[in-house]
This record gives C-alpha cells, structure tokens and sequence, in this order.
C-alpha cells in the first residue's frame, strides 16, 4: 500500500505510483484532482476562492482556483507528467449555511468556487471527466492518481467513487 | 486602514480581542448555566491566529463531526460569527436542556442523531452563547450590533470551518480563533470564531481606542 499525502487548506500536493492524495472536509472549498493517465503521476488542490485577480492580498497561489490550477498543473508537469494528456475531476463547492441576503456574494462562494474551476480547466484544455459538487455537505476525498479513482466521503452517506 | 491584513495585528489588538473573548464567554457561561440549571466553570479563553492548515488538527480533525452554529451580524459593525463545538458536547447539552430527555449519556453522545427539535435547541444554545459574546462587544464598544438568526450545521469540521476561513481568505492567510472551555460534569470544548468585516475592524479598534 502506498502513502496517503494530506493536503490542507489553500495547499496542494502532487504524487505518483501507489501513493494517494487526500484532503479532509471539503465545504464551500473545492477539491480539483488532475492526472496524467499515461505516467499515474497527479494532484490535487485545495482552492478556498475563485479568483486571484479579485483581490488585492493575492501572494497564497493555491488558495485561489485560477491560480492554484495552473501551480497544480505546473508541479505535475515538473514531476514528468504529459501536459497535453492531463484530464481533471472535481469535488466540494457545497453551501453550508443557508443564507439570503446582502452577503449572498460571499455565501454562494461554494458555487462561484466550481464555475471557477471549471473555467480555469477549460481555458487550460484539460477535460472534466467526472464532478461531484454543490449541496448543502461537506466531503472528505481521496485521489489516486494511478488509475484516477477519486473517492468521496460525506457524513451519513455511502462512500462515492467517481 | 484599506491595506490593514492579519499579519499586521499587534499585541495590544490580540489584548483586547482577547479580554473581549473573556467578557463574552463569561456572560455566556452565565447565561447557559441559567439555561441548564447547574454550575458551569469556564477557562481562560485562548485567542491564536491560525494558519488555514492548522485550522482543522486544532478542533481535533478536519473530518471530525462537529455543530456548528453560525449566525451574521449587522449594525455599526458588519460581519459573522461561528460558534463551534463537537457533537457529543452538543448532545450533551441538548439533553441538559431538555431535562435529560433524551437519556444520552456519555458513550451514546457520539452517535446521537439530531432531530427537528434537537436542532431547534442547540440553535438556541448557540444564540444565546453567541449573543453574549456579542452583547460584551457591544457594551464595551457602544456600538449596535444585531444578530441575524442561527443557522445550524452538523458536518466535518473542515466543511464548516471552511465558511469562516473563506471569509478570512478574502483578507489574509490566517484566521483568528477564539478557544473556551466550559465544563459542568463533563468537559465541552466550545470555539468561537468572530469575524468582522474590514471597515468593521477599523471601528471597533477605535471605539476601544486602540488606534
């Protein structure tokens, strides 16, 4: 069995072989996994926001969606894999309170954090192969990078494999 | 004031958000005492500056089960606070206030599931925690301030914290956590997680005379 490399908050990991990274209760974050199917070589990150350009205090790269794609894309190019072969999955984006209201911006952020993902994806041309994202939970998740299984845990429900 | 971030925080603000957090969890303690019936003693609060990564091993695990009771705030200040805390203390509480009800005890909390009325009650719990802590902010600081309802979540730590920490992201990389313990016959770990907006932090500093 291989290791199983934790990603926190606004950080993101790359890994090959056996190995498996995860991260813990997604909620309004979003969990973008990408790999390079020929090498098993891949990561993932853990983005809280979805633009950089929105906000002054920018310099933390993988806590933004645009920015911390193209590191995440960068890092597994770097570790030898084929930048034209990459293909994605993502979860989290999830609401966790239900607000309305004058800050509704800032609550629907888990919804603005997917769009964002998956602009980023698009702009870069890496397919979207499976998602699991929105509602109102928060998701613990496993990628590995091999063969691409990306496992999914809420509270109170069967485990996913998308 | 527009370029103030987290790292910037001096002591003396730590000092004051600190004696807030005291203020605040004392008169909550007060108030949930009243709710329970029984004495209730409460820690120093500890007020830290956490790095997002750090956030979930401090609450004890990104995917440890935890209510989470959130609720905005309005007025001179604007902004939200969290009040956290881990589900089994949440049962615990519950049942106290439900005159032992629900007959959980201390092996059985960890699984409870939470029903219409469990919920309606820890929200009230939360409020009330929450508005006493509040209520401190306000009186020391002359300033209105309104709670909006409770909302309530039962979900992984990280998955709540990270409503909160975003919030936080848009300003800096490092949230602001208060930490209290209140124990009665058994130990509940509460974390409040206060959340001003910018201009908000501007206001309160100097109507505390801060700056």
């Amino acid at each position: 069995m291989g290791e199983i490399i934790k990603v926190g908050m606004a950080d993101l990991k790359t890994c090959s072989g056996d190995d498996a990274v995860t991260t813990l209760g997604l909620g309004s974050c979003v969990g973008i996994a990408i790999r390079d199917p020929g090498s098993g070589i891949g990561g993932l990150a853990h983005i809280m926001l979805p633009d950089s350009t929105e906000i002054r205090n920018n310099g933390n790269r993988p806590k933004f969606a645009d920015t911390g794609i193209e590191d995440l894309v960068s890092e597994i190019v770097k570790k030898g894999g084929n930048r034209s072969k990459l293909v994605a999955k993502i979860a989290g984006g999830a609401q966790m309170f239900a607000f309305g209201g004058n800050k509704s911006d800032m609550i629907r952020v888990g919804e603005r954090n997917v769009i964002a993902s998956k602009k980023k994806l698009e702009e870069l041309k890496i397919p979207l192969l499976a998602e699991d994202t929105g509602e109102t939970y928060g998701r613990t998740v496993i990628f590995y990078p091999q063969n691409g299984d990306f496992y999914i845990r809420s509270v109170g429900m069967p485990e996913k494999i998308i | 004031m527009k370029d103030l971030n987290m790292e910037q925080l001096t002591n003396q603000y730590f000092d004051v958000l600190k004696e807030l957090g005291n203020i605040g969890a004392g008169n909550a303690t007060t108030a949930l005492a009243q709710m329970i019936n029984c004495k209730v003693d409460m820690s120093v609060p500890q007020v830290r500056l956490l790095e997002f990564k750090e956030l979930g091993e401090i609450v004890g695990g990104e995917d440890q089960i935890m209510v989470g009771i959130y609720l905005q705030v309005e007025g001179d200040i604007e902004g939200s606070i969290m009040f956290i805390l881990s589900k089994s203390a949440a049962a615990h509480l519950v049942n106290k206030l439900m005159c032992g009800m629900l007959g959980i005890d201390e092996e059985s909390a960890d699984d409870y599931q939470f029903g219409e009325m469990e919920c309606s009650a820890i929200k009230e719990v939360g409020n009330i925690i929450t508005g006493a802590y509040l209520n401190a902010l306000s009186g020391l600081t002359n300033m209105k301030i309104y709670p909006s309802i409770p909302q309530l979540g039962i979900d992984m730590a990280g998955a709540l914290l990270s409503v909160p920490a975003i919030e936080f992201g848009v300003l800096g990389d490092k949230i602001l956590l208060i930490q209290t313990k209140f124990s009665d016959d058994v130990e509940l770990d509460g974390y409040f997680i206060l959340l001003p907006d910018m201009n908000s932090y501007e206001k309160i500093l100097t109507s505390l005379g801060v700056m």
